[in-house]
């Protein structure tokens, strides 16, 4: 306690307080582009940094991780175009709550939680960081997996009206996943012998090639028979009755996105799906969850915030980075020399402790700063449709094309985003293809990891006590219709629940 | 304040943003002896190994007033052969260099690349960085030798973790080793992890039997008794780490993982000697020794014709080894 205090001395002067704020504002300015996500947005600015001494760096650092996953979310909710993987669970329900002339709402939902998850997130990095440290190694691929065959128990929740226009749309993003080089054995699958394919397709590009320019391309198809209709911009604060329906989603968050952010190969984005799924099982508006359900933006939110504090943890207590951005902040504190590691909190506790305050820091930054802004970046929305449309599709392109600087990567977009206008056409929902593509290769990889640690034998995948718990979970959700029938009825029979969803108008 | 205001400024400040990294420095021709508007091309992901070898060397170039206005960026995909297509493609750029390493060979293979290292021009081989074989410190084996012996008594159970992908630098090593100790390199068990961080973790856990990567990531573990090193891959022993080296623990290999610079085919003999002597000028330099110091690498220059007939070995060496997998 006593050194935090110390790190909070640290960082509150006035040079790291203007470098946290730089961070910030740099981290939420680049995060709002598309593909160029907090990993590129540090490694560019690495050196920036080279003349700065560490702990001023570092601070910078942590204000542009944080600013950058916000920043994400922005587009997310106002544009249908997520500006990177752990925001991509936000548009689901942040765009259409803009489309209903609730993005202020949904801007200040995304805001606050992003605040609740990181704060508590960081608190746990304070409380909890040796006991993760040693705990994080424990979770291996059958546990991974046993979540992953979870999450797609969870899906069917997610398949909309038709269960199998849902199945042919998880299906279709199931082999958008596939493609690339197998990470197993190194054959290629559905390459067609392109280079540039043998990386498989990223998530991101997917995702604005099937919101943003699908959508696009149906607008562009209809505009002309529907009237003109300006989006309405609507209250800009959130109601009483908003903030009854976010404070649990906040505070749920952290538990479940912080420790997929401390576990190797944990992420944002299956905590942030999962966080979603949760929040529509819990919540009494089931009916407005892909219409615009707050819920579906506080809790996701919360979540990948939290999962970025996890991140922290084994990043500076193991020296084991578990996702890009933490790979990249490895690579910066070598440069200064400094080995993360068992060791690090004791030879550099000045500098680790400067930089948890100054994470306190970036994040009350962070509010204060998109919290005003909110109602501003909403109104972005009261251009015309025709201007508002070409605007996305000018910044998807320029997303796609940031990822890797390749023409190749544009085309693709293209050819996904008219996949994505046949989708709309036929009325194949296109939230469980995103689903398929994230959850597809994660699986894959952590099963046939599980088979190949046991050497074949099915044994393999139930052999740890963590995995055993979340199949009995998977046990109980996939027969408790089942037993609800067998048990005496309390209260009249309940219609088995029916979950009537639209994913886009 | 009206919309159209608040979309200028938002256009304003995505244009000061968006255009400085799109925007690339005009070429000049370079005088006396500073090289000037030098591209150097990372053909994996910001943070790679290539990646900081590469800003590493810009940085200790600029600093001993060598090189003005590099430019370092990246072009990742495929294992690297994306960024060494582009490469083969600037035929005559004298301009452009690209980072590489020994992944790169054996992604030519796994990827199918149509273009090879040998389609280049060799700069300079830069540094080494040597693997080393560790276990856990509650694992059952404390020598190379009992390692050996279970894992060929059983190898489908005695799993092998490492931080690359089949044909990368740690997935060679084990190859070697087991066709080194009469092992079939078909019949090893070799997890792929996402990086030697993520393999770390398994490592620490005790999920994988062994694991082969660089020992980089590895050494603060390794100093807090963590983690047990049984063996080191290079042909020296390794300052600071108590292991024997393979040969000297019964196994008859020497592999280490090196990294070094190509340049575009058909350049000029004059920009060619151009950019060997200016890594040879690099390496006398205190920033780079220093530089080698901090990040735990051994200096392995070896300048321009010396680089070609090594790369051709290293191709030759681990065109066999992915055979025998059925890879190349």
């Amino acid at each position: 306690m006593e050194q935090l205090l110390d790190g909070f001395a640290t960082a509150l002067t006035p040079t790291h307080l203007l470098f946290a704020a730089i961070g910030v504002l740099l981290g939420t300015a680049i995060g709002v582009l598309p593909g160029i996500g907090p990993a590129m947005a540090v490694a560019l600015l690495l050196p920036v940094t080279y003349g700065m001494e560490p702990t001023g760096a570092f601070i910078m650092f942590a204000g542009i991780y944080y600013g950058g996953m916000f920043g994400g979310s922005t587009t997310s909710i106002l544009l249908n175009t997520p500006g990177e993987s752990a925001a991509v669970v936000t548009a689901f329900e942040g765009n259409p709550m803009a489309r209903k002339g609730r993005g202020s709402q949904a801007l200040a939902a995304a805001a606050i939680g992003h605040f609740t998850g990181g704060i508590i997130g960081t608190i746990l990095i304070v409380l909890l960081a040796p006991f993760v440290a040693k705990h994080a190694i424990d979770i291996g691929a059958p546990d991974l997996f046993a979540i992953m065959v979870l999450a797609f128990i969870a899906v069917t929740s997610v398949l909309g009206a038709s269960r199998i226009r849902g199945v042919a749309s998880l299906l279709i993003g199931l082999t958008l996943g596939l493609v690339g080089l197998d990470e197993m054995t190194g054959q290629q699958r559905l390459t067609f012998g392109s280079l540039h394919l043998a990386d498989g397709i990223d998530v991101v590009v997917v995702a604005v090639a099937l919101f943003a320019v699908g959508e696009a391309l149906w607008v562009a198809a209809h505009l002309r028979r529907k009237p003109f209709e300006p989006i309405p911009v609507g209250r800009p604060w959130l109601s009483r009755g908003d903030l009854k329906r976010t404070w649990k989603p906040w505070l749920r968050g952290p538990v479940i996105g912080f420790p997929f952010g401390a576990i190797p190969a944990g992420g944002a984005e299956i905590p942030t799906f999962l966080s979603y799924v949760t929040e529509k099982r819990l919540s009494k508006h089931k009916d407005e969850f892909g219409k615009g359900a707050i819920e579906g933006v506080a809790g996701p939110e919360s979540t990948a915030s939290a999962s970025a504090a996890g991140t922290l943890v084994t990043m500076l207590t193991l020296g084991l980075p578990t996702t890009a951005t933490a790979a990249v902040m490895l690579a910066a504190f070598q440069t200064y020399g400094i080995q993360p590691g068992p060791l690090l909190f004791q030879r550099e506790s000045g500098l680790v402790w400067a930089l948890i305050a100054s994470l306190f820091i970036g994040l009350t930054l962070l509010l204060v700063l998109n919290l005003p802004l909110a109602p501003l970046w909403a109104k972005l929305l009261r251009i015309p449709r025709p201007y508002l449309y070409a605007g996305i599709l000018f910044f998807a392109s320029v997303g796609a094309y940031a990822v890797n600087a390749d023409v190749f990567d544009l085309m693709l977009m293209f050819v996904i985003g008219l996949l994505g206008f046949g989708m709309r056409r036929y009325g194949l929902p296109v939230l469980p293809a995103i689903i398929g593509v994230i959850l597809g290769p994660a699986a894959e990889q952590q099963m046939r990891r599980s088979l190949q640690l046991s050497d074949g034998s099915l044994i393999g995948l139930v052999n740890s006590p963590m995995a055993i718990i979340v199949y009995v979970v998977v046990l109980v959700i996939v027969f408790f219709p089942l037993i609800k029938r067998l048990l005496p009825k309390p209260t009249p029979p309940a219609a088995p629940a029916v979950e009537r969803e639209k994913v886009d108008a | 304040m009206s919309v159209k205001v608040w979309v200028a400024v938002a256009t304003a400040l995505l244009a000061v943003l968006l255009v400085p990294p799109l925007l690339t420095p005009g070429a000049d021709s370079g005088e006396g002896s500073q090289v000037r508007a030098l591209r150097v091309l990372v053909p994996n992901s910001p943070g790679g190994g290539y990646d900081i070898t590469a800003r590493t060397a810009a940085k200790a170039m600029e600093d001993a007033d060598l090189l003005r206005n590099a430019e370092v960026f990246n072009l990742p995909g495929a294992g690297g052969t994306v960024g060494l297509g582009r490469t083969v493609g600037e035929r005559g750029n004298g301009k452009l260099i690209m980072s590489m390493g020994l992944g790169v060979v054996g992604a030519v293979y796994t990827n199918k690349s149509p273009n090879s290292l040998l389609d280049t021009t060799p700069i300079a081989k830069l540094i080494e960085e040597p693997d080393i074989v560790v276990v856990a410190k509650d694992s059952p084996y404390t020598s190379m030798q009992q390692l050996v012996d279970a894992w060929k008594a059983n190898p489908g159970t005695v799993t092998v973790g490492g931080g690359s992908a089949p044909g990368g630098p740690d997935h060679l090593a084990p190859m070697l080793i087991a066709k080194a100790v009469g092992l079939q390199p078909k019949s090893v068990n070799y997890i792929p992890f996402d990086g030697g961080g993520e393999l770390l973790a398994s490592v620490l856990g005790g999920k994988v039997a062994f694991g082969v990567s660089g020992v980089g990531e590895y050494r603060d573990q390794i100093q807090a008794g963590t983690l047990r090193v049984l063996a080191v891959t290079s042909k020296d022993r390794i300052q600071g780490i108590d292991a024997p080296t393979l040969k000297q623990a019964g196994v008859d290999v020497e592999f280490t993982n090196w990294r070094g610079i190509v340049a575009p085919p058909g350049i000029t003999q004059t920009d060619r000697d151009k950019l060997v002597d200016l890594f040879a000028r690099l390496q006398k330099t205190p920033q780079w020794a220093e530089a080698l110091q901090r990040n735990g690498w051994t200096d392995a220059f070896a300048p321009g014709d010396q680089f070609r007939t090594f790369l051709e070995n290293e191709n030759k060496r681990v065109a066999t080894v992915l055979k025998d997998l059925g890879l190349a």
